[in-house]
This record gives structure tokens, sequence and C-alpha cells, in this order.
């Protein structure tokens, strides 16, 4: 089982400090903070336009933030772009499921990360590859040289995240990954959650289920239209006060920063 | 984020990937599973079947046109397969067909390059001038012409990749602007003659006369095709893993070899290999194994197929659009060379022509006849060599009957329409089951 280790010896393998970014006239996130744990399940909740998405993004180099600091393992890093955030050990499994429709299964699982001989891709690896790590994870794909034009959402799901579990990351995001599983699937990913985060990884974890939530989170931060509105313990705060925190009705943004110098989140 | 991406996530779900979805796995299809049920001629039967049906419906359907085409035109004008017919036909494919290929590297992530026209004519202007009006060495005019081509294609590169212009008008404003510099150079001398024993000359003009020479090509193709198939079956069966059997190889290399042989006989009896049909032959083969075959091949397809994914999987997005657009661009200059070669001279008439666009019309054409994807993601560069030989074979034909252009431009244009039509049928009947 894990070890328990006061938090603060845990130096965060990942820190956002005063993140913002705009969209046009939205102002989709105001000075946010962050911080992941090896080793620790953080859920981002918030209602809907929150703004989870888009602070994931902003972590995986996909749309970088206009203002703020990331510090990877201590030190500042820059994430410009999806390659930058690669390079670090971040992997991303989006709201989305954005893929490529034109390849298959075992394309989309390497893609970024494709087996080469001398530049020359090695075919039977990857399909080993890839037909090993659906066994692992329990996924039901009859076979990995499908076009994913023919998946069903949840298969899809499943090739996102073990798409993004390629390459060993640090750090994994995770957006709404349980949206279109089914029961069975939802249990096994918890399981897989579980059993990376014992391996070290550092895990960030949107759901709007608290459900979810308490079964595989260790703490919840709160965004509520584009700021932070709390961070909480799973297990010791009573659910009302994380959903009154989403809805707003404990308007922890306007108590916790009413100057927002001095003050360190969380 | 970056303003030079169109793809990136400003875009709403979806709008970023142009993808023509579904069937055309290039991953699958690279290595062409067979799904019968066992050997055996049922087996076979089946396999054939789901295959035409599936990823090889589009080159069948292009084959099967072709084969009619000729069988028409050979009735209407017996001397439309003879081998000195179709020996001519062979070399004039080439300089369309290397165009084509640029062309198809531009379509496969899901752009066009109108410029291509210019820039061919540019280069022959460019080669011209410089070998035979300021004496340069024809091996170093050949060479800046070529990297002519590649500069004009990361010009549209860097402004559509970097900067986000669309590439349809990026590419319009080189059309003129090339066109523009090619007449610039010739301006002042007018019609400029090539060496008629040069080098660039004799790239059309050359034949390698041993009937040794295009048999031998004949066999080391299908000997090769072969071997290759039975060493990816060795490793696929020695992992587990299906593959055709070996009565399909042997089916397939069978039919390889009657239609290389075949044409190596028809050849022959001419004047033999044409240099310039085993330079774009090379080219085909060589462009084919990289996309499809290499890391980086994967992220030309995977972009096409979906840029949002591409871009987060870590693909550089940038650097690949600018290697296309430069690809094509030195493609399309090498296609002006064959010009140049064939015409045996670069002229304002020629230049003006090579602007206003039947080499940049025949040459999409021929990518997109030859079932290269409109939308991205799906096609490879033998579609250059199939279209290429529909629209040859079209213009042929007429030249023979004495049709005059009005009509051969109907007919190819109707072609055309029927092509980009079977994309798009086949496009929005693989998207249906990711849309359902
Ligand atoms: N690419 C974009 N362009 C313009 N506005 C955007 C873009 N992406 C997000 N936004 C805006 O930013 C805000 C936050 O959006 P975001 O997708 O991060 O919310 P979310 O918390 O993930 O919501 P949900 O629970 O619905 O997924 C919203 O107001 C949204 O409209
Ligand atoms: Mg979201």
């Amino acid at each position: 089982m894990r070890e328990v280790v006061p938090l603060a010896t845990f130096p965060p393998v990942l820190a956002l400090r005063g993140i913002s970014k705009r969209f046009g006239g939205v102002q989709a996130l105001v000075d946010v903070e962050l911080q992941l744990r090896a080793g620790e399940v953080v859920a981002l909740a918030g209602d809907n336009g929150a703004g989870k998405s888009t602070l994931i993004k902003v972590i995986s180099g996909v749309a970088p933030a206009d203002r703020g600091i990331i510090e990877w393992e201590g030190g500042l890093v820059q994430i410009k772009q999806p390659h930058d955030a690669h390079a670090l050990g971040i992997a991303t499994v989006y709201q989305d499921l954005a893929m490529c429709d034109n390849l298959d299964i075992v394309g989309n699982l390497f893609l970024g990360r494709e087996i080469d001989r001398v530049g020359v891709l090695d075919e039977v690896e990857m399909e080993r590859q890839a037909r090993e790590l659906m066994h692992t994870l329990s996924m039901r794909i009859p076979d990995v040289r499908m076009p994913v034009a023919a998946l069903s959402a949840g298969q899809r799901q499943a090739v996102s995240i073990a798409h993004s579990l390629m390459g060993s990351p640090k750090v994994l995001l995770l957006d709404e990954p349980t949206a279109a599983l089914g029961v069975e699937q939802t249990s096994h990913l918890f399981d897989l959650i579980e059993q990376i985060r014992d391996r070290g990884m550092a895990i960030l974890l949107i759901s709007h289920n608290m459900g979810d939530i308490k079964a595989v989170a260790d703490r919840v931060a709160v965004l509520r239209l584009g700021r932070n509105n709390g961070l909480f313990d799973v297990n010791t705060t009573p659910q009302e006060q994380v959903i009154s925190s989403i809805t707003g009705a404990a308007d922890n943004a306007k108590t916790h920063r009413p100057t927002g110098d001095d003050e360190v989140w969380p | 984020m970056r303003g030079g991406e169109p793809s990136g996530e400003a875009q709403p779900a979806g709008a970023g990937d142009g993808s023509g979805a579904g069937g055309k796995s290039s991953g699958a299809d690279g290595h062409g599973r067979a799904r019968g049920p066992g050997p055996g001629i049922g087996g076979f039967i089946h396999t054939v079947r789901t295959r035409v049906r599936g990823p090889e419906r589009g080159p069948a359907l292009v084959v099967l046109g072709l084969i009619m085409i000729c069988v028409l035109f050979q009735v209407l004008n017996d001397r439309f397969l003879s081998p000195r017919n179709l020996s001519n036909l062979s070399v004039d494919i080439v300089s369309t067909g290397l165009v084509a290929v640029g062309i198809v590297f531009v379509l496969l992530i899901g752009e066009i390059d109108l410029s291509v026209g210019s820039v061919s004519g540019l280069a022959g202007a460019a080669f011209a001038v410089l070998n035979v009006n300021l004496g340069v060495p024809e091996w170093l005019a050949m060479i800046v012409a070529v990297l002519s081509g590649m500069a004009a294609g990361a010009v549209h590169g860097f402004f559509f990749a970097w900067v986000g212009v669309p590439s349809f008008v990026v590419t319009l404003a080189g059309l003129l602007a090339w066109n523009g510099m090619a007449l610039y150079l010739l301006g002042a001398s007018g019609t400029i003659n090539l060496d008629e024993n040069g080098l660039v000359a004799s790239l059309t003009s050359s034949y390698f006369g041993q009937p040794a020479v295009a048999y031998g090509l004949a066999a080391l193709g299908t000997a090769g095709y072969a071997l290759a198939c039975l060493r990816t079956r060795t490793r696929l069966t020695a992992a587990g893993m299906r593959y055709r059997s070996p009565g399909e190889i042997g089916v397939r290399s069978g039919l390889l070899a009657l239609v290389a042989f075949s044409a190596a006989y028809t050849l022959n009896q001419f004047q033999g290999l044409p240099l310039a049909l085993l330079i774009f032959l090379v080219v085909i083969v060589v462009s084919d194994y990289v996309l499809r075959r290499t890391r980086y091949g994967r992220r030309v397809y995977a972009l096409g197929g979906g840029a949002v994914a591409a871009r987060r999987a870590g693909v550089r997005v940038v650097r690949v659009r600018l290697v296309m657009f430069m690809t094509s661009g030195t493609l399309a200059a090498i296609g002006g060379l064959f010009v140049a070669s064939g015409l045996t001279s670069a002229s304002p008439t020629t230049a003006r022509a090579a602007g206003s666009g039947m080499l940049l019309i025949n040459a999409i054409a021929a990518a997109v006849i030859g079932g290269t994807s409109l939308f991205g993601g799906r096609g490879s560069t033998w579609s250059a060599l199939l279209g290429a030989l529909v629209i040859q074979s079209i213009a042929s034909g007429m030249a023979l009957l004495g049709v005059e252009d009005a009509l051969q431009f109907i007919i190819t244009g109707a072609v055309l329409l029927a092509a980009v039509t079977a994309d798009t049928l086949a496009r929005r009947t693989e998207r249906m089951p990711a849309q359902a």
C-alpha cells in the first residue's frame, strides 16, 4: 500500500502559479494556482465553463497561458506547445477525444511515439505492444487494426487513455475520462488510476461526478468562473461543502482572495 | 497560442480535422491484412471481395476505368495501343506525374498548392537563362532550378504554416508571382532554345535500348514485391498475427508481373525503357515508402486525418506543413525541367501557358483521379501515376482521333468530377459509423 508521508516532504511535480488565460472576450482563467504531487490524485471540479478544460490545455501546451508561472519538480519551465509537455512527461486525455480518423487503433495509440528502426516503422512490434496494452487495461477492442472511425465513444475513450499512458508519463491529466465509459470500464479505470498513482504518478482528474471523485481522488480543487474556489481533502470534507463551492453557494474565491497579493494558495 | 496554426484549439471541436475518415487506414492498409476466413480459393475470393469493397476499391475502379479508356480508343483508332504511342504516352505522363506527386503530398495534409504550374515554368526559365544565356554548367543550372522550386515552396509553407494564411490564397499569390518572375527572366531574351544533346534534353529523349533493362526492371520489381510480402508474412506469422495468405501473395505478384512484363515488352517494341519513366517510377516508389513506412510519413497522414489530434500528440505541425509545401515546390520544379526537356526550349509562351494552368489542372486532376482525397489523410503517390495515365490517355486518344481541345477539356473535366464525387461519397459513407 501507499506510504503515508507528510505532504510537505514531497516537492510538487507540477506547480502552477497565477495562471491567466483569455479567449477573445472570455476570461477563461484568472490567477489560478494548482499543485500536483507524485503519488496523488487531485480532482478538478467546477461547473460547465468554469475553465477546467482550459487549465488542462494550459498544462498540456495546447493553449499556453497568457500569464503565470509553471514549475516542474521545483524548476521554472515554459510549456509553449504540446511537444514541451510531452518532453517533461505530461500526458493528457482530452475531453473531445480527437483522433486521426484515417489511422487505425495502433496508429493512433503510437501517434507521436512511433516505434521505428532507423526511421522505418516497426508495425509488428507496435501491433504486439498495442494488443498487450489493450489486454493489460482490459479494454474491449476486437481488433487493433480497426480504423478508429468505427469505434464506439467508450472504445475511443479507452484508446485515448491507452495513448496517454504510452511512454510512462509522470503527470497524467484526464479530462472527464469516464464520461463515455460503462460501469465496468469506469471501475476498471479507477483501479488503473490507483495503480499508476501508487507507482508515483501525479494525476489530475476532471469530473462532475462526486461519487467518482470520492472514489479515487485524494484532494479536490474547485474552479469557479475561472478562479480557484477552494481546495479540499476528499476524505475529511463533507460532500455538501464541495458542492456548494462548485455552485457558488460558498464563494471562496471572494473570501480567499480579497487582495490576492500575499496569499499563497492553497 | 500561436496564430500560425489554424488547426489549433480555438476552433470548435472537429473543425480542425479535415479528415478523410475511416477506410484507408494507412497502417492497416500498409500491411494489407487478409481478414478472410482461412486459406483456400473460397477464402481468397472472400478477401478479394472485401478488399475491393474496402480500401482498394478506389484504385481498382481507376484501373477499370483506364482499361475501358484504352479499349475504347483502340476500337476507334488501332494506333492507340501501338508500342510507339504507348511509349510516347509513358514519357508524356512524367512531367504532369511528377508535379502530381508533389500535389499528393500537399493533399495528404488536406491542403492545396495552386502554384505548381508557375513554379515549374519558373524552374524551366531559370534553367534556360542560367545555362544558355549565362553559360552556367548544366548540372549546376539544374540544381539551382530545382532549389528555386524548393524555395518557392518554402515561401508558401512559411505564410501558410507559420502565419496562418489559407494555403489556397498563398499559393494563388504564388501562381501569379512566380509566373511573373518567369516572364521577367525570359523577357529580355524571348524564346531560349536548349542544347538538343544536353542533360535536360536527354531527360525525355533517352531510352535504355537493350531489352534486358526493361525486362530486368520488371523482374526486379516483381521479385522485390513478392519477397517483401513474404518477409512481412514471416515476421507477422512468427508474432502470431495474420497477413495475406501465400496464395494471395502469389496472385498479387502474378498480376504485378503481368503488368510489368507487358509494359516492358511494349516499350521494348519501340525504343526500350524511357529514362523519364524510370525516374518517375523511382520517385513514386521512394515517396510511397517514405509516406507509408516511416515515422515521418505516418505523421503526414496523421496531420491530414486529424490535425487536432496530431498537434496534441506532439507532431510538429508547422514543420510538417512547411516540408510538404517545399516538397511540392521541388517536385513542381523537377516536373518543369521535364516540360522544358520535352520542348527543348523555354519561352514566354510556354511560361504563360504554365501560369495559365493546364499543367496545374492536370496535376491536381491526376492526383485526385488516381484516388488521393481532397479532404486529406487518404491517398498515395501511386495515384499520381494512375491519374496521369488516365488524363494522358484521354489526351493522346483524342489527339489521335483529331478531336479538338474543347471536347478534350470537357471530357477530362467530367472524369475529374466523377473522381471527386466518388471521393466525396466514399468519405460520406465512411463517416457514418463515427457519427452514429
Ligand atoms: N477555444 C476557445 N475559444 C473561445 N472561448 C473558449 C475556448 N475554449 C474555452 N472557451 C471559454 O472558456 C471558458 C472555460 O471553458 P472550459 O472548456 O475550460 O470549461 P470547462 O470547465 O471544461 O467546462 P465543461 O465542464 O463544460 O467541460 C468557457 O466560457 C468557454 O466558452
Ligand atoms: Mg471541459
